[in-house]
């Protein structure tokens, strides 16, 4: 068996980063992000970063920590609104920024990985996101044309994964996980908890070792809550700020 | 005129059993409250879940676990999770029954605006294009009339469209608009108890028949 596990993030990005490559990031917000990853691209110090992740951190976590750093060049994602310092770099023009809708996003990742180069969507017909775009008609719809995504570097944060690399997430930590694990030349995964072979069930793994060329086990996660809501008395849905 | 709670309520009204129904963020979140008795409703949280509980209690937070606003939440027995591509297949093939979302301007066509300003910072899109052009029924809960008394439904869209001509009702303070199709006129349903129709006139920018 090839051996997938290294033993620190570090040792896991050794020899796969190089200044202005692509790098897809795991992630919904902060939840599902792969932590140990993203710390040990800061202390390497690669530059002029394409980064493909549907949010950009918060000041001071998440891939905020590249953003501090001025690593990350120019953001592909859907949704950038909880960064302050993002904001500060692109009205500064330091940053370039494509915003994807978020289906369009996820779609053009899953395409990537499966090989395929575009794909028709009717997301984003008549808006901005079509300027420019091929237009066709299926059925009497208008559809626009967008192109597949792949990265130098997938980085992924699943749950659980055996030595083979399969993987199982847990809850929405999911998202944007394992569509970016097909889509990374090199995917490269960070866990809470490596178990033996044979110890996954076949038929519970999300994503398939064959999309997994590294692996780690992640140590000192924050997992920090965005929006802390809870119940309020009487009043499931309206929460309150805990 | 009905409260924010009141409009969430109605907008409730519109549920059908069996619904497979994405609430936006803000005010469409509080329709969950609102769910009549003896309609069952699953609600999808675009971040990769199906039958999305209510907030947890106290202590119970799980990061893990959390909505397309990032808000914490919990899980039921119907749950179940995926990746945000099934998700976003389930919106844009059609498989979710309802959306309900906010708007800044939505059009007498059935366009809606709601994710620019231009000369504002952007935030982006996030998951809202997709939703209005992949699910069946599209209502927008909105105020009536934006912060400078100009009204939001409009003749046409000022600022940059989220979506072409794809909404079916809005619900405002005042009134509820909603057209039988896309393509076709909107039309006066209801209104709020104490709004006259000429109020409602005076207060709308757009075309609608009463």
């Amino acid at each position: 068996m090839a051996n997938k596990l290294y033993p620190d993030a570090k040792a896991a990005l050794d020899g796969l980063l190089f200044d202005g490559m692509t790098i897809m990031s795991g992630g919904f917000g902060l939840c599902g992000i792969p932590e140990n990853l993203i710390a040990a691209l800061r202390d390497s110090g690669v530059k002029g970063i394409t980064a493909i992740s549907n949010n950009a951190g918060v000041d001071g976590f998440g891939l905020g920590l590249l953003l501090e750093t001025r690593q990350i060049a120019r953001m592909i994602s859907s949704y950038v609104g909880e960064n302050k310092e993002f904001e500060r770099q692109y009205l500064a023009g330091e940053l370039q920024l494509e915003f994807n809708p978020q289906g369009t996003l996820a779609e053009r990742i899953r395409a990537g990985g499966a090989g395929i180069p575009g794909f028709y969507t009717k997301t984003g017909v008549g808006t901005l996101v079509a300027d420019g775009k091929e237009h066709k008609d299926f059925n009497g719809e208008t559809y626009i044309l967008e192109t597949g995504l792949v990265a130098d570097v997938s980085i992924v944060k699943a749950w659980k994964a055996d030595p083979y690399g399969n993987l199982v997430f847990r809850k929405t930590a999911r998202n944007f996980n394992p569509v970016m694990a097909t889509a990374g030349k090199v995917t490269v995964v960070e866990v809470e908890e490596l178990v033996g072979p044979g110890e996954l069930d076949p038929d519970g793994i999300h994503t398939p070792g064959i999309f997994v060329q590294r692996l780690i086990v992640g140590t000192d996660y924050e997992k920090r809550i965005e929006q802390r809501t809870v119940r309020e008395p009487g009043n499931p849905a309206a929460g309150e700020k805990a | 005129m009905w409260t924010r709670d009141q409009q969430a309520a109605r907008a409730a009204q519109e549920l059908k059993d069996g619904f497979y129904v994405n609430l936006g963020i803000g005010m469409p979140t509080l329709v969950a409250n609102h769910i009549p008795d003896g309609i069952d409703v699953t609600l999808q949280s675009e971040n990769g879940m199906l039958g999305m509980g209510p907030f947890p209690y106290a202590g119970e937070e799980d990061p893990d676990l959390i909505n397309a606003g990032k808000q914490t939440i919990t899980e039921l027995d119907r749950t179940s999770y995926f990746s945000s591509a099934d998700s976003f297949a389930m919106i844009r093939g059609g498989h979710v029954d309802l959306s309900i979302l906010g708007a800044m301007e939505v059009a007498e066509n059935g366009d809606i605006a709601n994710w620019m300003i231009p000369g504002k910072m952007v935030k982006g899109m996030g998951g809202a294009m997709d939703l209005v052009a992949g699910v069946k029924k599209i209502i927008v809960l909105m105020e009536h009339n934006a912060r400078d008394g100009s009204a939001k439904f409009k003749t046409a869209c000022t600022l940059p469209l989220t979506g072409k001509g794809v909404v079916d009702m809005v619900i405002s303070e005042l009134a509820v608009l909603a057209r039988p199709a896309k393509g076709a006129l909107f039309r006066l349903i209801e209104l709020a108890p104490g709004v006259d129709l000429e109020t409602l006139r005076a207060r709308t920018e757009g075309h609608f028949e009463a």
